[in-house]
């Protein structure tokens, strides 16, 4: 009976692969089944056609000579923000879009189709500028989001330390009141936009060990004990600096504080709920430009005589990767729509989404990367 | 005395899509294909943003003709900035067999009703490459035509548009209402931002019919049948100058 089970089921696979390819077939068009437009609406097709359209022409023909070149597209950046990019779920008040998390995830897929790199620092410079008109005093947010909406100023996220990645609650970066000022001690790894932007949001200890000591304070750059390490060598991503930012007696107004202090924590977390969806949204449109790519390949490319794509084990592979986006895009798409709607189960949802579709999308852009490489 | 501007709009398979011709040779396959505003349309529509930005028009509607999706098309244009639009339903076989005259014929009948100063349409669509509606329309309406404009200066009731012609470019002044089509290198559009996508939702947009307008739009073209260009064939290498001028006489080219 068991052996019997498992053969129906390995065959049942088989069927379900081959009825996408068939699929894909009758449409002719590996986009529409796996169609970034699907259940939207259309002011949310409306969104994406721009966003995709602003990725096509401003971002893709730039992307490899900056990557390949190390260049922090910043006037890119600036004419993004100038279509609402740069402040997308914050509210109206100040210069934000007043869209929702839905509308982010939207803009970040399809930015990504152009160029992921630069697409994930907006997506950090978004969290940030959330960060201050969620938590901030009223005061915070009128001197800071006009120019952070406009990225006159850039942002960035400090949270991780040499000493502290995945249990960060166990940050040491300092921070004593002293009269009007907080004096910081202690450095930030891996701070995307390190050494270029021009406020940082820093995770720092104000209080006792627990993570109720943390407090979120706004450093400005040129702040004297300010500095930055090298700019860290990587493989990949490279348009976007990263370093790491070192606090050395560095002096800060205790107006710089957002939200309360022992609230830093609290904070940066629900930063990042917003954080792994636009993150998991960059890895969709990675993984949607690459299975476009190769859909191309595919029906051009012969060997053996015939299109790569009457290949019965690349059909099937091209099947199971047009699967793995689509279940992404739904994961990340139901976690943006309940963080929207601040339902009870909101952050597993957007850490779900963050664990699935960047290996998922991962998995897919490596596969199809090798076939058209 | 800001003037009133009725852009058209059409919604054509985008320029992207690797079109296929259907085997049974009666048309392209559109079922399932990605479909945007014709771009000569978006450089239309620009055209109408900036002068509404200058201050010399102070209306701008939108109109396309065809089906529900074109709604699509027409939110797009209330988010670069129209002021309201116009659905023209038209559907199934209908709108298959839809000509540029009975379009055009669609929009002089909008132009006279809304009593607008000024059509801005694209030079042509690029999936029939038809480049009569604009002509048509000003032949209908009895109006002056700019077509294949590069560059438009309205004052006083008065258009000056610069042509870009086979011979190169032609001025010419035209008074208003006219009929002014966009080339390509009168603007380069603008892309939507979010909150004009976002004021588009309350933007009006009207629907109405052929029969609403008193037009009939019957075809009086029929499409024999669709073919792909003859594959590109291989080429071959020639040695000198000579060798090439044989070759050619051969293929009978010179």
């Amino acid at each position: 009976m068991y052996r019997l089970k498992t053969s129906f089921f390995r065959h049942l696979s088989l069927f379900q692969r081959g009825s996408v390819i068939s699929n894909i077939g009758r449409y002719q068009s590996i986009s529409h089944t796996c169609d970034v437009e699907d259940a939207l609406d259309e002011e949310h097709k409306a969104i994406q056609q721009t966003a995709y359209q602003f990725g096509q022409t401003e971002m893709a023909p730039f992307m490899y000579e900056w990557d390949r070149t190390e260049y922090f597209p910043k006037d890119t950046l600036r004419k993004a923000a100038q279509l609402g990019f740069a402040a997308i779920y914050c509210r109206d008040e100040y210069g934000g879009t007043g869209g929702t998390r839905l509308d982010a995830s939207i803009i970040f897929e399809a930015l990504s189709q152009g160029c992921v790199s630069t697409a994930a620092y907006l997506s950090i410079h978004n969290m940030c500028v959330w960060m201050i008109d969620a938590f901030a005093s009223d005061a915070n947010r009128a001197k800071w989001i006009p120019r952070l909406a406009t990225m006159e100023l850039f942002s960035s996220y400090c949270l991780t330390e040499p000493g502290s990645g995945s249990d960060a609650a166990s940050l040491s970066t300092r921070a004593e009141r002293k009269g009007d000022k907080y004096i910081l001690n202690g450095s930030k790894a891996f701070i995307s936009g390190g050494g270029e932007s021009d406020i940082y949001l820093v995770m720092c200890r104000t209080g006792d060990q627990t993570p109720k000591g943390i407090s979120c304070i706004l450093v400005e750059k040129d702040t004297p004990g300010l500095s930055y390490g090298k700019k860290e060598e990587k493989v990949g991503w490279n348009c976007q600096p990263t370093r790491q930012v070192i606090m050395d007696d560095c002096e800060v107004p205790v107006e710089n504080l957002i939200g309360k202090e022992g609230q830093g924590f609290e904070i940066a977390m629900r930063g990042l709920n917003g954080g792994r969806i636009n993150i998991a949204s960059c890895s969709l449109g990675a993984a949607q430009a690459s299975i476009q790519k190769t859909g191309e390949y595919l029906k051009v490319r012969k060997q053996f005589g015939r299109p790569l794509e009457q290949f019965q084990h690349l059909q099937f592979k091209l099947a199971e990767m047009c699967t793995k986006l689509v279940a992404s895009r739904l994961l990340v798409r139901k976690a943006a729509l309940a963080l929207d709607q601040n339902a009870k189960d909101t952050v597993p949802l957007c850490a779900m989404a963050k664990l699935f579709a960047t290996d998922a999308c991962f998995d897919v852009s490596i596969k199809m990367n090798y076939y058209s490489y | 005395m800001a003037i009133r501007i009725l852009v058209g709009v059409k919604r054509a398979i985008d320029y992207a899509v690797k079109i296929q011709v259907k085997t049974d040779k009666t048309g392209v396959v559109t079922d399932g294909v990605k479909h945007s505003m014709n771009p000569f349309d978006e450089i239309a529509v620009e055209e109408a943003i900036r002068l509404k930005e200058k201050k010399i028009a102070q209306e701008i509607i939108a109109v396309s003709c065809g089906p529900a999706q074109c709604q699509e098309t027409l939110r797009t244009a209330l988010a670069l900035g129209a002021d309201r639009a116009i659905h023209v339903e038209v559907s199934g076989k209908d709108y298959e067999m839809l000509q540029p005259l009975a379009v055009s014929k669609l929009i002089s009948a909008i132009a006279k009703k809304e009593n607008v100063d000024l059509i801005l349409l694209g030079k042509q669509a690029i999936d029939d490459d038809s480049n009569q509606t604009g002509q048509m329309v000003a032949g209908l309406l009895s109006w002056p035509q700019a077509v294949f404009a590069s560059k438009v200066d309205i004052k006083d009731k008065q258009a000056e548009v610069v042509r870009e012609i086979d011979g190169g470019l032609e001025t010419i002044r035209v008074k208003l209402p006219a009929v002014i089509t966009a080339d390509l290198r009168l603007n380069q559009p603008r892309f939507a931002n979010l909150p004009s996508i976002q004021k588009a939702k309350k933007k009006p947009m009207a629907k109405m019919s052929p029969k609403d307008l008193g037009v009939d739009i019957k075809p009086h073209l029929e499409y024999l049948s669709y073919e792909e260009p003859p594959k590109r064939q291989g080429g071959g290498r020639v040695s000198s100058v000579d060798e090439l001028i044989s070759k050619l006489k051969e293929k009978g080219l010179i």
